[in-house]
C-alpha cells in the first residue's frame, strides 16, 4: 500500500451513504489517475457523491452530463485535448444502469471508435440513485422495487460485450481489493485507445446487509467466484491474484448470499442455477487462461 | 472566390474556413452532403479538425459538448428526426452555455417517411436555449455558418447557434457562391469556463432552487444581449465582405398595405410573388424571418399581414403566426403551406395575398378558412 500516493481528490464531505463502496473506489482511482484527469460523470451515485452546488467533494474537474451520454461525451473530450496538444486522462465514472442500460450504445460507440479514454463502470446491480430498482447488472434471483419477487432473468455479461469490440485493456476489480484497483488504472491509463474497468461495487442499502460489512461482502463476492477479477491486455487474459486461489477452491455460494437481503428466500432452484453460472463462469476463464477454449 | 454550390456544400465551405477543433456527426437526409464533404476535407488534409463519425445523434451533441467543454470551436449538423433524438442534448448544450454551432436542414417529421422541407424540427426545439437562424440562399448559409461561430462564441452570449436551410429545397439546389478569405474575421476560440485541470471545478452538478432560477435567467439575459451582438457581427460582416443581414429581409415593404412573411426559401419565393402583385398594382411587400430566437421586433403597424408556416403546433396553430401575433398584436392571415415539402409557388403566394382573410387560417390544398 506505501505505493499509493497520499495526495487526496475526493475529499471527505462526500454526500455518499455509509458504508458505500463505489466512493471508496473512486479515492483510489483518482489516486491512480492525478491530477492531471477530468472525470466525466453521468447520472449516477456520484452525481449525488460529487456534492450540491457551488461545493465539490472532488479536486478534479467534474464534467457531469445527461444519462446516456457520458462514453459520448468523453470522446468529444478526448479529442478536444489532443486537437489541443493535452495529454490530460479523460474517465468516465459511471454506474451499472448508465453502462449496461441506457448508456451502453454511446459505449459501444466510443469503444468501436478506438477513442482514448478510460471507462469505469461501478457496479453495485441496480439503480441505487433512485433508490434500487431492477438494471439489467442486476443478479438473478435479487430483490430489488422493480422485482420484488426477484429479478426472473440473469446479469448481462457486460465484459463479454465489451470484449467484443476488443479493447487494448480491460479489467475487473472490486472494492475489497483497492490495490488491485489501483494497479488495474494505472496501467491502463498508460495504455492509448479504449480501456474498461468493471468494478463490482456491493451497496449496503441496496443489497441490504450492514455498512460495516462492505469490505467483507466484496471479498465473499471474490472468494466465491461469483466476481473474477482478471484483466485482459491485447486479448491476453489473466487471472488476478485473489481470483486465482478462489476459483481453484470456490468458497459455498451460501457464505455470500446469506448476509445479503436482496436474496432472502431464494428458491433452493435459483440458487441452483446461480451455483451453475458460478461454475460456467469459473470453467469459461480458466479454459482461456490455460489455452483450451 | 466565385463559384456555384449547394446549400449543403456552402454549409461545409464555411466550416472549413472557420477550423473547428472538433466536429462530431451523424449521417441523415438531407443533410448527409454535409458531414460527407467534411470528412472529405479532413482525409484530405484540407481541414485539420478532428472529425468524430459517431454512432448516433445524441452522441453528436453529447460529444460536441465534451468537445466544445475541452476547451476547442465545435460544429455538428443533422436534421429532421436526428435533431429530435439529440433533443435531450440540445438542451444540455445551452445550459452548459457551449457555443456549439449546428446546422440543421430541415426536413419533416415522421411517420410517415417523408423527407422534404419542413421546419417543425427546428421550431421543436424552440425553447432550448438556442438562438435560430433560417436562410434562404445558398450565400446565406455560408454567410449565417461563419457569422453563427462569431455570435456564439462571444462571451455576451455563450449559447450555441442553430442555422437551418430547407431540405432539399435549398440543401440540394445550386445557386452562385462567394467564399471568402475570413483573415482575422473569427478569433481564436477563447471559453471562459473551459476544463482546466490546473483549477478543478465542478460541471453541473446538483443545483438548488436558488441557484438553477438565477442560471435559467443568465440564459435569457444573454439571449437579449445576443440581439446587439448579432448586429455587431452582421454590421462587421458587411463591412469585409459586402453582404448585409439583419433580423429580417424586407422587400418592398416600405409603402405595402400587405406584408408576407414567410420563413427558408418560401420567403425568397414570395419575392418573386410580390413583384407579380406589384405589376398588377397591388402594393404588397414581405419580410423573411430570418432570426426566429431571439425574435425579432417586427414593424407592421397598420399593414394586413398573410404568414406563411411550413409548421404547425397541433392544437394552437401556425408557429410563426402565432408568434408574430403574440410580439406585434397583429392578427394575420395565417397560411400553413409545404409541409412535407408541399410545392408552393410565386403564384400560389400572390393567390394567398388577393385571397387573405386576417384573423382565420387556411391549410393550403387542404381547407379553407378554419
Amino acid at each position: 500500500m506505501s505505493a499509493i500516493p497520499k495526495e487526496e481528490y475526493l475529499y471527505k464531505c462526500t454526500s455518499a451513504c455509509a458504508g458505500c463502496s463505489s466512493s471508496l473506489c473512486l479515492r483510489y482511482v483518482l489516486k491512480a489517475a492525478g491530477s492531471d484527469s477530468v472525470l466525466v460523470i453521468p447520472a449516477c451515485c456520484t452525481s449525488v457523491i460529487q456534492g450540491i452546488y457551488p461545493g465539490t467533494a472532488m479536486n478534479v474537474p467534474v464534467y457531469n452530463v445527461a444519462f446516456a451520454a457520458s462514453a459520448a461525451c468523453a470522446s468529444g473530450m478526448s479529442e478536444a485535448f489532443a486537437a489541443a496538444g493535452k495529454e490530460t486522462n479523460v474517465i468516465v465514472y459511471a454506474g451499472d444502469g448508465g453502462t449496461v442500460d441506457i448508456g451502453i450504445q454511446a459505449l459501444s460507440g466510443a469503444f468501436e471508435r478506438g477513442t482514448n479514454f478510460l471507462y469505469i463502470c461501478y457496479d453495485n446491480e441496480a439503480y441505487g440513485n433512485t433508490g434500487m430498482q431492477r438494471s439489467g447488472a442486476t443478479p438473478l434471483g435479487a430483490r430489488t422495487t422493480t422485482t420484488p419477487g426477484g429479478k426472473p432473468t440473469t446479469k448481462k455479461d457486460l465484459d463479454r460485450i465489451i470484449e467484443a469490440h476488443n479493447p487494448p485493456y480491460m479489467a475487473t476489480a472490486c472494492s475489497a481489493y483497492p490495490l488491485d484497483l489501483y494497479k488495474k488504472v494505472k496501467k491502463a491509463l498508460s495504455i492509448e485507445g479504449p480501456k474498461f474497468i468493471h468494478i463490482l461495487a456491493p451497496c449496503p442499502p441496496g443489497w441490504r446487509y450492514p455498512t460495516e460489512k462492505t469490505v467483507e461482502m466484496g471479498k465473499l463476492a471474490v472468494k466465491t467466484g461469483t466476481w473474477i477479477l482478471y484483466e485482459r491486455e491485447f486479448g491476453k487474459l489473466s487471472i488476478s491474484g485473489p481470483s486465482k486461489a478462489a476459483m481453484k477452491r470456490p468458497a459455498p455460494l451460501e457464505d455470500y448470499i446469506r448476509g445479503q437481503g436482496r436474496f432472502k428466500n431464494l428458491s433452493p432452484e435459483t440458487l441452483d442455477l446461480m451455483r451453475q453460472q458460478v461454475q460456467q463462469n469459473i470453467q469459461r476463464l480458466s479454459r482461456e487462461e490455460a489455452g483450451v477454449c | 472566390m466565385l463559384t456555384i454550390a449547394t446549400g449543403n456544400r456552402a454549409v461545409a465551405d464555411a466550416v472549413k474556413a472557420a477550423k473547428p477543433g472538433v466536429i462530431a456527426a451523424y449521417p441523415i437526409t438531407p443533410q448527409t452532403e454535409i458531414v460527407e464533404q467534411i470528412a472529405e476535407y479532413v482525409t484530405g488534409g484540407n481541414l485539420e479538425s478532428r472529425y468524430i463519425p459517431v454512432e448516433s445523434e445524441h452522441s453528436a451533441m453529447a460529444a460536441c459538448i465534451g468537445a466544445s467543454a475541452g476547451g476547442v470551436r465545435t460544429f455538428t449538423a443533422t436534421s429532421s428526426h436526428g435533431l429530435l433524438y439529440m433533443h435531450e442534448m440540445v438542451h444540455w448544450a445551452a445550459g452548459a452555455r457551449l457555443p456549439i454551432v449546428m446546422a440543421n436542414v430541415n426536413r419533416a417529421l415522421g411517420p410517415g417517411w417523408n423527407t422534404w422541407a419542413e421546419h417543425t424540427d427546428a421550431f421543436s426545439q424552440r425553447d432550448t436555449g438556442w438562438l435560430q437562424v433560417f436562410v434562404g440562399t445558398v450565400q446565406e448559409a455560408y454567410d449565417a455558418t461563419l457569422m453563427a461561430f462569431k455570435i456564439a462564441e462571444d462571451e455576451r452570449v455563450l449559447l450555441p447557434v442553430m442555422v437551418n436551410l430547407d431540405g432539399f429545397a435549398l440543401s440540394h439546389i445550386t445557386q452562385s457562391l462567394d467564399t471568402v478569405e475570413i483573415g482575422d474575421f473569427l478569433p481564436p476560440f477563447h471559453l471562459p469556463h473551459a476544463i482546466d485541470t490546473e483549477n478543478p471545478l465542478g460541471y453541473g452538478p446538483m443545483t438548488g432552487p436558488a441557484d438553477y432560477f438565477r442560471f435559467r435567467w443568465d440564459i435569457e439575459r444573454s439571449m437579449r444581449d445576443s440581439r446587439g451582438v448579432i448586429t455587431e457581427v452582421e454590421r462587421e460582416f458587411a463591412e469585409r465582405f459586402g453582404r448585409s443581414y439583419g433580423p429580417t429581409e424586407d422587400y418592398r415593404c416600405e409603402d405595402a398595405d400587405v406584408v408576407v412573411v414567410a420563413i427558408g426559401t418560401l420567403g425568397k419565393e414570395a419575392e418573386v410573388a410580390i413583384d407579380r402583385l406589384r405589376d398588377e398594382g397591388i402594393k404588397a411587400g414581405s419580410m423573411r424571418l430570418r432570426w426566429f430566437r431571439p425574435f425579432p421586433d417586427l414593424d407592421l403597424a397598420g399593414r394586413d399581414v398573410v404568414v406563411i408556416d411550413r409548421d404547425y403546433s397541433f392544437g394552437f396553430g401556425g408557429v410563426v403566426a402565432h408568434s408574430l401575433k403574440s410580439k406585434t398584436g397583429i392578427e394575420p392571415y395565417s397560411v400553413i403551406a409545404g409541409l412535407g415539402g408541399q410545392e408552393v409557388t410565386y403564384n400560389d403566394i400572390a393567390d394567398f395575398v388577393k385571397n387573405r382573410r386576417p384573423g382565420t387560417e387556411t391549410w393550403f390544398g387542404v381547407s379553407d378558412h378554419v
